[in-house]
Formats: C-alpha cells, structure tokens, sequence
C-alpha cells in the first residue's frame, strides 16, 4: 500500500528529543486538592457559568454551558464543592486572569450518571449538540470547537477526512503515546467523524518518525468494519500542521483566506477522536487529556491529567531539578512561556515543557535584518517573512496584510533559521493583534457613527411629530369655535370676545376663591395694627395722587 | 477646411453632451471627500473639535474651514491619518480643544442616580437607558467615552472608568529587539 505522496514549501529538521518521553508508560496523575477550570479553553465564546460557590459538583457534570454556536461547555474534573467563581490567573502568556471556577476536590472522585450515546440513532444536529454539551474541542492546539467542525453543511460536503498524528514539534510526545496505547478507541472516534461527515476516503497522517504509532494504527486499521488508510510522511517541522498535512497527502493547497473544508477535507487531531470516542462511548465529557512533561526534569513523560490541574504539580510530579529557567507550554517552536505555575492544565495543553540554561541557551542579542532571505526558504506557508517584518516593525500594517501576514501560522521556522537571531514571529504576532484591535475600533466607531445618526433621525422626526401634533390640536380648537358660534349665529370677532370675556371671569373668580385667609379670626390689637397700615397706605395713595407743588409751577 | 472644422465642432459638440450627460446622471451625492474624512474620526461624538459631532467637523475640514488637528480622541495618529488624506503636513494636536486621555466608558453610581433623564438626553449615541424616575444605566459596549453626560447631571453619579486591559482586548506588544552592539 503505498500512496504518492507530495511536499510542501520550506520547513526545518530541529533536534527531535522524543525519545526523552515517549519510551514510559503513561501515568495518571493524582488528584489534585483544588482544580481550576477557566470558563474559556476553546475559541469562540466562553462557556457560562451554571453553578454558584458552595455547590456541591460531580466529576463529569457541566459547570460552564457552551455559549453560542461556536463554544463548548466545560465540565468538574473530579468531584468536590466549588469554593470560587471569577478571575484566576490561566496559561497566557499575558499573565492576565480570566473567569475561573476553582473546585475543591474531596478525594471521592465520584461520577456523574453517564451513559453511551446511540450515535447511529441520533439527528446530526443533535448528536453535534451533544457534543458541545460535552466539551469536545481540538485537542492539537487550536481548541476550535469540535461540533462546528463536524458540521459538514449543504455547501462543504468533507469527501476526506483526515486524522492529523504528525506531531511535528520537538519534544511532544503525547499524540504518539496515545497512538500506541489507544489506536483502537481513536479509531471508533473516526467512526463517529465519519458518520457525521459522510467522508468517503479517510486518511491518518503519521511523521515516519514515530515507527511504534504507525505500527499499532495499522494494526487497528485492519479491524475497522471501513477502510483506513495509515500513511507514514516524512518527518518535517511543521509538517503537523493542518495545512501541510493536507498538501503532503493530498496534493491540495488550501487557497489563502480559505478553510480546508472548501476543498472539501477536514482535519482532526488524533486526540479529538480519541476524547470524542471517550463521549460517545463512554459519555464521559472532556475532562483529562494526555500531558507530555518534558525538558529539564529528572523522568520526562506523559501524564493522563485532569483539566485543570495546577501545572506545578506535574512538574513536581516528573521530578523538578534546579536551574529551571522558565516553563513552555508547548513546545520550543510555538509554545507560549508560562507567567506563573500555578496555571491550570487546560483543553490545549499538550506539553509542559520546563527550560534549562543547557537545553535552551539564551538566544544571542539580535543583529540587524540583512535580507538573507533564509526565512523565505524556510516558510512552509511561502510568504515574504523578511518583508512582513519590515513592516510590522514600521507599523505598516496595511503593506503586511498585502504580503498576507494572515497566512502566517506562526510556527517559527523564520525565526530558527535566522543568523541575526530576530524573533520574527513575535513582530508577527504584535501586527496582527493590532490589526484585529484596530478593526474592532473601527467596527465600534461604526456602530458609534450608525447610532448618532439615528439619534439626529429620532429627534429631528420627534421634533416634527410635537409640530404636527400641536397643529392638529390647533385645528380641532378652531373648528370646534367654527361650530360653537355657527349655532349662535354671531360673527367670528364676537365669538372671540366673549371667549375672553369668559376666560377673564373665571380667572377672577379664581382669585377672589384664594383671598388670604391669615386676616380671619384675628385678635383685637393685631386687627387695629392692619388698620393703621391700611390707614398709612391709604394716605401715602393720596400723596401720590397729587402732583407736586414744584411740577405745577414749572410749565 | 471647413469639413474638418464642422468635424470638429461636431465631435467636440457631441462629447460635451455626453460630458454634460453623464455630470447630472452620475452626480455623487453628498461630498465624498467629507465620507473620507468622516471614516477616519473616532465617532465619539464629543465635540471637541468645536463641532457638534464628527460629522459636522467632517464636513467643515473638507470645506477648509476647520484644521486636521482639533480632534483629541483621534489623537496624533488620527492627525497624520488625516494629513495623509489631505496631503498636507501633519501637526501637533491644538491643546486648546483638549488633550488625549486613555480610552473610558461613563459608568453610573446607581446609589445616587436620581432618575433625572439629563444624562439621557445629553447622550451622543443614545448609550443610556432608563427612565423619569427609573434608575439609569450605561450600555457600555456602546458608550464612546464622550464625556458629554458629565456636566448636565445634577447629582454628579457619573463617572469615566478607563477600560482596564483584559484578555479578550488584550494585545501583543511590540517586541523589544537587544539590538547587539556592532563597532
């Protein structure tokens, strides 16, 4: 069974160090006294929060409901009481918090009820539910919701499916561990994909490098009840990727600004089938995956951990040496470095990788960009890093957009090859995040510009609307006057008169109704002191009445 | 001679019809060069500038009558964004309209609100809800930062909270290159 196979673009052969971690068992790792699980380990909307402090969850009930279409729930690891619900630092690099809920476990560890789900019985629709329901995200990184991939639409029929086992990057080792110790349970993953999918021809994609992985696949292969086709690719950084998984084992190119499946394949993790075969057929929801903790300790390995398990505690776990000098996770091409240790394993994290000075030297100051080009040779995704970089460092934004920095996959072959030691893929990074802010700005100021508009529309038309109402009151005031003195038979003017007339009467008798009533009832003196005022006031009235003796002679 | 000339008229006749023509029937309407401006303010709707809104600003740079550098929201970038449109040189922002400040949204102490409705009607773009004697409250996500609710309230329960940064907004900075020294 050979299969032609193709090349991409580019790529590099860093130094693999698997061998450190995939020759041990896999271990589960304790549980932990308190797990944290961030509500937002996937893309797309974080999941909502579904319990308060001081309850009492199960290992496997869901704490945070997927929000949106594009979410995944997250579930209680273990069972325990919920002892908090806000911000908690995660794996960013950013070192900010996010939304946590902290669970404090009680060592019983007890499940959920949970059965199987009858895929073959379900709706598409309600199975892909289902599945967000259960957590399902990719598990090679991404962590884009499973049940949106899985939705094949009337417009993306997936005649292939591919199930990506290349775990290019040194160090990882955890898709390859799981390969051989669980090829069959991620096979009936595929099974489930399939159905969903209605994929004709389906493809696992393995580096040559992994000869146990591809080996326990086969043999797996062959008992599936449809046909499974086990390739070994060679072994190239990011060979992994889903893009160039797909062209070396299509042919196909992915068009730039595309999804795969416009061409009609869809791309899964090894992991993914695994977990979605755990939900099916288990209905166990994501809530451990297999963790390679690698580097600078004294007994590398892989750990089946619990979402949410401090990473300090796996580290401790593989046996933590001194002359650590920072915490990956990830791995050396694409990992992100950890602000603290007390971050919780989450959905993609794949590896704890821990620096050394003797592992990882220091990378050596930069040198100034001379144009090598070496980059260029290196880009599995074929741009132009020398330029990208140049303008990103200028800020030139809309230049590195037309140089398509958005095909970037960042996965710093530019930087590995680089003789001046520039960490290119950190220029890229900065430029598209303030592309992406600068479009959210714009799309608020858009939406600022829309509702001042239809405020100026509002009040202009409300200013119209008193107007027009005002005028309609008018008139029915008129014509009732028309009517009142048509039956009289006076003229108009007289009408008018007499309605002031009357208006002046009852305004009259209004004021003869209020007279002050602080003069009635009044004590004698009090009575004869108003006298004598109203006498003064009398006199001074007289006064003014007659006119000067000065004013008389004048004229 | 004179064919060529009646030719000639005839042509130049013809083309000015056409010119002439097409002037009312693809007439622009509005001025474009004034939507040019509007895209690159901020849409605060402050009035800073001395306009009442963006807008009219808009309007009055592309009429010459106001100058690129009025507009403190939009800061120095937005004053070379615009130098850039009008091809004239950038300049520094005129303090005298006021002076940049981090991006905040108006936020209502709703112990003190006394359901006044000023705020409501003092609001650019209608960020506000609530009612005559209803507690009032500020859509956020739609809040430009304008200030503009500031002065009318008579209770002072507003006030401007700088967006603090989290992860949804967080960026990637620019990255610090140790440049080795070359003799």
């Amino acid at each position: 069974m050979s299969r032609e196979l193709f090349k991409f673009k580019g790529g590099v052969h860093p130094p693999e160090h698997k061998a450190e971690s995939n020759t041990r068992p896999i271990h589960a790792a304790p549980l932990p006294k308190k797990l944290v699980i961030p509500l937002r380990q996937h893309i797309g909307s974080p999941a909502k929060p579904m319990v308060n402090v001081g309850d009492r969850v199960l290992k496997g009930q869901m704490i945070g409901a997927a929000d949106g279409y594009i979410s995944a729930a997250v579930h209680a690891s273990s069972s325990g009481i919920v002892s908090a619900i806000g911000p908690a630092v995660v794996p960013h690099v950013s070192g900010l918090p996010d939304d946590c809920i902290t669970i404090e476990t009680d060592g019983r560890d007890e499940w959920i009820v949970h059965a199987p789900i009858d895929y073959r019985a379900m709706e598409p629709a309600d199975l892909r539910m289902r599945l967000r329901d259960m957590g399902l995200a990719g598990l090679g990184g991404a962590v884009f919701p499973s049940a949106v991939k899985l939705d094949p639409g009337a417009t993306h029929p997936c005649p292939t499916l591919i199930l990506n086992g290349g775990e290019c990057e040194p160090w990882i080792t955890c898709d390859d561990v799981l390969m051989r110790h669980h090829a069959d349970e991620i096979l009936e993953g595929v099974a489930v994909m399939r159905h969903l999918l209605g994929s004709t021809e389906i493809l696992v994609g393995i580096e040559d490098n992994k000869p146990e992985a591809i080996a326990a696949m086969q043999a797996a292969a062959q008992k599936m009840d449809f046909a499974i086709e086990v390739v070994a690719v060679p072994a190239r950084y990011p060979g992994g990727g889903a893009k160039q998984m797909i062209q070396v084992l299509t042919g196909k190119e992915v068009p730039s600004g595309k999804l795969s499946t416009d061409i009609g394949i869809q791309v899964f993790n090894v992991g993914t089938a695994h977990a979605l075969a755990r939900a099916v057929h288990h209905g166990e929801p994501l809530i451990s995956r297999l963790v390679t903790v690698t580097g600078h300790v004294l007994r590398p390995q892989n750990f089946e951990v619990l979402i949410g398990t401090p990473m300090h505690t796996l580290i401790t776990l593989a046996g933590d040496r001194d002359g650590t000098t920072g915490v990956l996770m990830g791995g050396p091409m694409m990992g992100m470095p950890m602000p603290d240790l007390e971050v919780p394993v989450v959905k993609a994290t794949n590896c704890i990788l821990v620096k050394s000075n003797d592992l990882f030297p220091p990378l050596p100051k930069a040198l100034p960009c001379i144009r090598c080009t070496r980059c260029a040779d290196a880009c599995p995704a074929e741009l132009q890093p020398q330029e990208l970089f140049r303008f990103a460092k200028a800020g030139d934004f809309g230049r590195a957009q037309e140089y398509h920095l958005f095909d970037c996959i960042e996965c710093g072959c530019c930087s590995y090859v680089c003789p001046s030691h520039i960490p290119l893929v950190d220029f890229y990074r900065y430029a598209k995040s303030e592309i992406w802010a600068r479009e959210k700005e714009k799309r608020a100021a858009d939406l600022a510009r829309e509702r001042h508009e239809f405020r100026q529309f509002r009040l202009e038309r409300e200013k119209k609307e008193k107007a027009e109402k005002l005028a309609a009151k008018a008139q029915a005031k008129r014509a009732e006057l028309a009517a009142a003195p048509a039956t009289a038979g006076a003229p108009d003017v007289d009408a008018k008169k007499a309605l002031i007339a009357a208006a002046l009467a009852r305004a009259q008798a209004k004021k003869a109704e209020v007279a002050p009533k602080n003069v009635d009832h009044l004590p004698p003196d009090t009575q004869r002191e108003i006298e004598e005022i109203e006498a003064r006031r009398a006199k001074i009235r007289e006064l003014a009445h007659q006119p000067l003796e000065s004013e008389e002679k004048k004229p | 001679m004179l064919t060529a000339i009646l030719v000639m008229v005839a042509i130049a006749v013809v083309i000015g019809l056409v010119l002439g023509w097409s002037a009312i029937r693809f007439k622009v309407e509005g001025n474009p060069l004034a939507e040019k401006i509007d895209a690159i303010l901020p849409q605060t709707q402050c009035g800073q500038c001395g306009f009442p809104g963006c807008r009219p600003y808009a309007e009055a740079i592309a009429k010459g009558e106001a100058d690129i550098n009025q507009c403190p929201p939009g800061g120095e970038e937005g004053v070379k964004k615009l130098a850039e449109l009008l091809g004239v040189e950038p300049k520094p922002l005129d303090e005298t309209h006021g002076i940049p400040k981090p991006k905040s949204v108006a936020f209502i102490d709703e112990q003190t609100c006394i359901g006044c409705t000023l705020c409501i009607q003092a609001c650019p773009v209608d960020a506000i809800s609530g009612a005559a004697k209803q507690m009032h409250t500020i859509i956020a996500a739609e809040c430009t930062g304008c200030e503009l609710c500031l002065p009318p309230c008579p209770v002072d329960c507003i006030t401007m909270v700088p967006l603090a940064e989290d992860l949804p907004h967080w960026k990637w900075k620019h990255p610090v290159v140790m440049l080795k020294e070359v003799s």
